[in-house]
C-alpha cells in the first residue's frame, strides 16, 4: 500500500519535473541563439532583454497605466454586457413568446464575427472610450445571454411546481427558483463572457483610436519595431487572461457553495 | 396566479407547455413572431431615414444597402472577396487542424510526451490569438502568410486540446473489451480510440473554425487589401455605410455557412453512433 503510494508520488514528481524541461530548453536556446547572432536580433530579442524592458517600463509607469486602462474597459464592458445578457437570456428563457420573437434575430446577429461591427460602431459612437466599452459589452453579451437562456430553460419543472404549491408570485418564482437553478449556467456564461471581453478589449484597442492600453502598447511596440515591448505585451495579455479566469473560478466556487 | 406561473411550466421532456392564452400555432406563429422584431427594426430604420433623424452618411436607407448587395453580387466583387477570405480560412484551418490533431494525438497516446509538452503548450495557449497578432505582424509581415499563420494558430489550440481530452476520455470499458478481443495496438487505435475521439475532435474543429474566422476578420480589418474584412474597412474609409453594412451581412452569412455546414457534416460522420448510449455503463449493461 505505502509502496504503491510511494511510486505514485514519485511518478507525480517526475511528471512535474518534465514540465520544466521544454520551457527551460526553449529559453536557453532562445537566449543563446540571440547572444551568438544565430537569428535576426531585431526580430527575436533575448529573454533577458524582455525582462529588462519589463523592468524599465514598470519604473516609468509604462505598464501600470495602460494595464489599469485596459482592465477598466474590460471589466466595465463585461459588467454591462453580462447584466444585459442575463436580462435578455432570462426573458427568452422564461417566455416562449419572447424566445420566438427575439431568438432568430439573436442567432442571426451572433453569426457576424464580432470585430466586424467595429468599423460601423466607430461611425456611430466615435473611436473613443464609449465605442470601446460598448464593443467589449457586446463581446460579453452573447455568451452570457446564451447560457442564461439555456440555464433558465433547464430549471427543473418539479421545483417550479413546488413553488406553485407555496403560491409564490411570478417574481418570487423567478427570484427564488429559476434564478438559483440557472445560476451554474449563468456563471459559466459570465466566465466565457470574460474571456471574450478580454479578447474584445485587445481587439478594440488595436482597431479604434489610440489611448493608453495593453493592446496599444503592443501596436506601439510594433510600429517602433521594439520587439521586447511587443513580447512584454504578449506576456501581459496572457497573464491577465489567466488571472481573470482564475478569479472567476474562485468566485464561482464561493457562489455555488450552497449546492454541495 | 396560476396563469402567471404557467409560463415557467415545463413538461418532463423539457419542452414547454404553455397556457392556452399563450399558445401560438406551432410553426406558422413561431415564424411570424420571429419576423416581428427584425421587421420592426427595419421599419424604425426606414422611418429614421425618412424623417432624417440622422444624415444618410451615418444611416444609409435600407434600400441602398440592398442595392449595394445586389451591385456587389452582380459585379462579382462579393464573390471575389468571399473566395479570398474562405481560401485563407481553408488553408490556415487545414494546417492548424492537422498540426493540432497530431499534437493532441501524440500527447493523448503518450503520457510521457504529455508531461513534457502539455504544460508549455497550455501556458502558450493562454495568450489569445489576437495577443500574438502584433508579434506575428513583425515576424511574417502583413502578407498572405500572416493570415494563414493566425488562422492556423487559432484552430490548432482547440483541436489539440479536444483530441487530447477525447483520447483521455475513451471509456475504459472499451479498452477492456479490446483487450479481451486481443486487438493489436494498431487495431485498437483504428477501431476503438479513433472512433471514440471523433465527437471530441468535432468540438475542437467547430470551436477552432469559429475562432479562426473571427481572427481572420480582425486581421483583414487591420492589415489587408482584399477579403470581406477589408471590404468593411474600405467602405468605412469611403464613408459608404451601405457598403459597410453589406459587408457585415456577408460576414454573418459566412458564419452561418460555417456553423450549419459543420453541424451537417458532424451529424453525417456520427451517424454510426447509437443515439442515447454515450456512456460506459449503458454499453456494459447491453
Amino acid at each position: 500500500m505505502s509502496a504503491s503510494r510511494e511510486t505514485a508520488r514519485r511518478a507525480a514528481r517526475v511528471a512535474a519535473a518534465r514540465a520544466y524541461v521544454l520551457p527551460l530548453a526553449l529559453l536557453v536556446a532562445w537566449e543563446l541563439s540571440t547572444r551568438f547572432g544565430l537569428v535576426n536580433t531585431r526580430l527575436l530579442v533575448a529573454p533577458t532583454k524582455v525582462i529588462a524592458a519589463a523592468w524599465r517600463e514598470l519604473q516609468q509607469g509604462g505598464i501600470v497605466t495602460p494595464l489599469a486602462a485596459s482592465l477598466a474597459r474590460d471589466l466595465g464592458g463585461a459588467a454591462i454586457g453580462s447584466v444585459l445578457g442575463v436580462l435578455v437570456g432570462s426573458v427568452m428563457g422564461v417566455s416562449r413568446r419572447w424566445e420566438h420573437a427575439l431568438g432568430p434575430s439573436f442567432h442571426a446577429a451572433k453569426q457576424v464575427a464580432i470585430f466586424a461591427w467595429i468599423p460601423l460602431m466607430s461611425v456611430w459612437l466615435g473611436t473613443g472610450e464609449v465605442a470601446k466599452v460598448v464593443f467589449v459589452a457586446l463581446a460579453a453579451f452573447y455568451p452570457v445571454a446564451l447560457n442564461t437562456f439555456e440555464g433558465v430553460r433547464s430549471v427543473s419543472p418539479s421545483h417550479v411546481e413546488v413553488a406553485r404549491v407555496f403560491a409564490f408570485s411570478r417574481v418570487q418564482v423567478f427570484r427564488r427558483v429559476v434564478l438559483p437553478g440557472a445560476a451554474p449556467s449563468i456563471i459559466t456564461g459570465v466566465k466565457v463572457g470574460l474571456v471574450y471581453a478580454w479578447l474584445g478589449t485587445i481587439g478594440a484597442e488595436y482597431l479604434l483610436a489610440a489611448a493608453p492600453g495593453i493592446g496599444n502598447l503592443m501596436i506601439d511596440g510594433r510600429e517602433s519595431f521594439q520587439m521586447d515591448k511587443v513580447l512584454l505585451g504578449v506576456v501581459i495579455v496572457g497573464a491577465v487572461g489567466v488571472i481573470i479566469s482564475a478569479a472567476a473560478a474562485n468566485v464561482e466556487a464561493r457562489l455555488l457553495r450552497w449546492r454541495s | 396566479m396560476v396563469q402567471a406561473i404557467s409560463a415557467y411550466k415545463l413538461d418532463e421532456t423539457g419542452r414547454g407547455i404553455e397556457s392556452a392564452r399563450w399558445r401560438v400555432p406551432r410553426s406558422a406563429g413561431r415564424y411570424a413572431w420571429g419576423t416581428l422584431f427584425p421587421l420592426g427594426l427595419l421599419g424604425l430604420w426606414a422611418l429614421a431615414v425618412e424623417r432624417a433623424w440622422a444624415p444618410p452618411q451615418i444611416l444609409p436607407p435600407p434600400r441602398l444597402v440592398l442595392a449595394t448587395i445586389v451591385d456587389l453580387v452582380r459585379s462579382g466583387e462579393l464573390l471575389n472577396n468571399y473566395l479570398i477570405s474562405l481560401g485563407r480560412v481553408a488553408g490556415g484551418f487545414f494546417l492548424g487542424a492537422v498540426l493540432g490533431a497530431v499534437l493532441g494525438g501524440a500527447m493523448g497516446l503518450s503520457k510521457r510526451l504529455e508531461h513534457y509538452l502539455f504544460p508549455t503548450f497550455n501556458a502558450l495557449s493562454q495568450v489569445p490569438v489576437l495577443g500574438w497578432l502584433p508579434l506575428a505582424m513583425m515576424v511574417f509581415g502583413i502578407g498572405e502568410s500572416l493570415k494563414i499563420v493566425i488562422i492556423a494558430q487559432a484552430s490548432l489550440v482547440p483541436v489539440a486540446i479536444n483530441v487530447l481530452q477525447g483520447i483521455r476520455r475513451v471509456p475504459p470499458q472499451y479498452l477492456e473489451v479490446a483487450q479481451v478481443f486481443e486487438l493489436s495496438r494498431r487495431q485498437l487505435l483504428r477501431r476503438v480510440v479513433l472512433p471514440a475521439t471523433v465527437p471530441s475532435l468535432f468540438v475542437g474543429v467547430r470551436y477552432g473554425l469559429t475562432l479562426g474566422w473571427l481572427s481572420l476578420v480582425t486581421v483583414e480589418l487591420l492589415a489587408s487589401s482584399e477579403g470581406l474584412g477589408f471590404l468593411i474597412v474600405w467602405g468605412r474609409q469611403l464613408f459608404q455605410l451601405d457598403l459597410v453594412l453589406a459587408a457585415i451581412i456577408s460576414v454573418g452569412v459566412v458564419g452561418l455557412l460555417l456553423d450549419k455546414g459543420l453541424a451537417l457534416l458532424e451529424s453525417r460522420l456520427l451517424r454510426w453512433r447509437p443515439q442515447a448510449s454515450w456512456s460506459g455503463e449503458k454499453v456494459v449493461a447491453s
